[in-house]
């Protein structure tokens, strides 16, 4: 145990395991992107990763997830293998959509995990019915939605906070700020760019937290859920940087490298296993052991997806209507 | 068997259904309190209680984006839309959530809902609560399209909608809600989604139509009776899915073809008619198909009257189409 800290030595593995899976996995799924083995566009989570882990780990079972087209992340975290999220992403019928939702529609049923949505803000009125749904049938489960500070923008931002909080929903609306919207700055597109200002002012519970501090985030985030949980939404906003381009296709035109540079400084895959070294939580060996132990994941996961199969041309059809129904 | 009216049925249908289905929840702008703006929720508020007759704010998106969610979580959710007008806020959640969300998850997640919304004209409504934008949807795979003409039918198509897994866009002809007046069972029935009906037999030239179109329809066949034109009516009650079946059989019978609906003709769902007749049934037809049409305008308010296709319209087409001689 750290009195620093506050973390046995275990927890301090567990959490910086679960973003360095998360980190690997995105590293592996970049390169894969320039073999050409994952098509289309691709959004990377690299230098967010202490946010995902952070919330994710206060989360019960049988609570909802959704999340943006930046989820490869948060699919992991919520227990979805590494196999199936690598399948989808190389449009395999092994992964978790059958291939058809690759990179930005990763879903699982039994992880109730609702997407991998690709429509900024379209998700958000969704985490407001599943609340719902929670809500009317009794259920003592919570919805987390995570979103990014672009959806802010977005009318559905402020329908799904007035809803959920005119019916008591117990929704976690985690607003990831990374600062650019693609390529537009905060300022460059909010008035108002005090997020926390802009959700309390829907008379609900708002804060923010350092999101690159996976301590300071689960700290946050586990205040959040348990309030969540007695029946009311909240709103956590995670200050967070990637440290990628927003997409594969992204000349990042719009920051410069001296404040990427900046940011990765903070890397918690960097700053982490450093506070856990001061702290005296780490051995000799730890290392090497989690790296190894990752890696054989992530290679797993993608030796999985190369040998899977694409949905048959057959398959074309299906599931638009319930089977069975007339074309 | 009681007489009721159009909308009566689609009301009888929601609550007959509901004390079935614990699942059922409806929400909209004023379906509770206020029984709604045309009144179809009226009383079920007071029956259901306000967790399954939600009263929600001006949101479509919201509204529409809610219910994903509580279809994808167990209820079966019946949003309305006060207009098919004012639709478009949700028109994202419409197309990329509800229709799509079976295909994209793989199958793993369905959202089973029936989104109630009065729609056409001819009640003086202007640019904004008189359109017929049903091609919006019928454009979009995933999504079922329903418009009753009858109460008979109301009442059996809303429940065969709420009865099955996929989303439904039931679109509600209010030009006939209370016009539309019919013998409705009280007991359960459904009327199967995908089937038209022959509204009338005929020989010599087949009308297409469907909602508030059909009485135009009957009555422009019935004046053809008069030249000795024997005009067969099909009401398609579904345009997704749709019976194509009954549609070609009747062209192949008859040889001649009008497609009458409200919207406007360019893009207009007939044109997808006369497509699947000129691929499957071509070398039956005797003369060139033709369309009575709302005209490619904004939605007119003083001119509705020339707009909106009535029986003289599709009786000056009937007798066109009947004396073509190729």
């Amino acid at each position: 145990m750290s009195e620093a800290l506050g973390i046995e030595r275990e927890q301090g593995l567990h959490l910086w395991r679960q973003m360095l899976r998360v980190r690997r996995m995105e590293e592996a799924s970049a390169e894969l992107y320039t073999k050409s083995k994952i098509r289309g566009f691709l959004h990377l989570y690299i230098g967010q990763e202490a946010g995902g882990v952070g919330v994710l780990e206060q989360l019960e079972p049988g609570d909802a997830v959704v999340a943006t087209y930046r989820e490869h992340g948060h699919a992991l975290l919520r227990g979805i293998s590494a196999r199936s999220i690598m399948a989808e992403m190389f449009g395999k019928q092994a992964g978790c959509s059958r291939g058809r939702g690759g990179s930005m529609h990763l879903f699982d049923a039994a992880a109730r995990f609702y997407g991998g949505n690709a429509i900024v803000g379209g998700h958000l009125p969704l985490a407001v019915g599943l609340g719902l749904a929670d809500r009317l049938q009794g259920r003592k489960q919570i919805t987390c939605c995570f979103f990014g500070e672009g959806a802010v923008a977005e009318g559905e931002f402020h329908e799904s906070l007035n809803l959920a909080r005119l019916w008591r929903l117990p929704v976690l609306f985690v607003c990831e700020n990374n600062l650019y919207a693609m390529g537009t700055a905060l300022a460059r597109s909010e008035a108002q760019v005090d997020l926390c200002r802009k959700a309390a002012s829907y008379d609900l519970h708002a804060q923010a937290v350092d999101g690159m501090d996976v301590l300071a985030v689960a700290a946050a985030a586990r205040a959040c859920v348990d309030r969540v949980r007695s029946g009311e939404p909240v709103f956590l906003e995670v200050k967070t940087y990637r440290f990628r381009p927003h997409s594969m296709f992204d000349p990042e035109l719009y920051r410069d490298r001296e404040e990427v540079e900046r940011w990765k400084e903070r890397d918690p895959l960097v700053t982490f296993p450093e506070r856990l070294e001061q702290a005296g939580l780490l051995e000799p060996g730890d290392r090497e052991r989690l790296e190894a132990e990752v890696a054989s994941e992530v290679a797993d996961a993608v030796a999985f997806a190369e040998a899977a199969e694409f949905e048959p041309v057959s398959d074309l059809c299906r599931f638009v209507y319930a089977e069975g129904a007339p074309e | 068997m009681a007489t009721m009216t159009l909308i009566q049925a689609i009301t009888d249908a929601l609550a007959s259904e509901m004390r079935l289905n614990d699942d059922i929840v409806v929400l909209g702008e004023d379906v509770g309190r206020n029984g709604g703006v045309f009144r179809a929720t009226d009383g079920l508020q007071t029956e259901f209680g306000e967790d399954r007759v939600m009263d929600t704010p001006l949101c479509e998106s919201g509204i529409i984006g809610a219910a994903v969610g509580m279809a994808l979580y167990g209820l079966r959710p019946v949003p309305e839309i006060q207009f098919l007008d004012f639709i478009y806020p949700a028109f994202d959640q419409i197309v990329s959530e509800v229709a799509k969300m079976r295909y994209r998850s793989g199958g793993q997640y369905t959202t089973p809902m029936v989104i109630r919304t009065p729609y056409g004209g001819g009640i003086k409504g202007g640019h904004y609560h008189s359109q017929s934008t049903e091609v919006y949807f019928t454009h979009t795979a995933g999504l079922k399209v329903v418009i009753p003409s009858t109460p008979y039918d109301a009442k059996g198509l809303l429940l065969s909608c709420l009865r099955q897994d996929d989303p439904v866009l039931f679109l509600e002809p209010k030009a006939i809600y209370r016009k539309a007046k019919g013998e409705v069972p009280e007991e359960d029935y459904t009327v199967p989604l995908g089937e038209a009906a022959v509204r009338r037999e005929g020989s010599d030239i087949t009308l297409v139509c469907w909602g508030a179109m059909l009485p135009v329809c009957m009555e422009a066949a019935k004046r053809a009776d008069d030249d000795g034109i024997s005009c067969e009516v099909i009401d398609l009650r579904t345009l997704v899915p749709l019976d194509e079946t009954t549609l070609l059989e009747s062209v192949k019978k008859t040889g001649r073809m009008i497609v009458v609906h409200e919207a406007q003709r360019t893009s207009g769902f007939g044109g997808e008619l006369i497509a699947i007749v000129a691929e499957k049934a071509l070398e039956y037809l005797e003369a060139p198909v033709k369309r009575v049409t709302g005209f490619d305008t904004p939605f007119p308010y003083t001119l509705e009257d020339v707009y909106m296709p009535d029986p003289d319209r599709v009786l000056r087409a009937i007798l066109e189409t009947s004396r073509y001689v190729s």
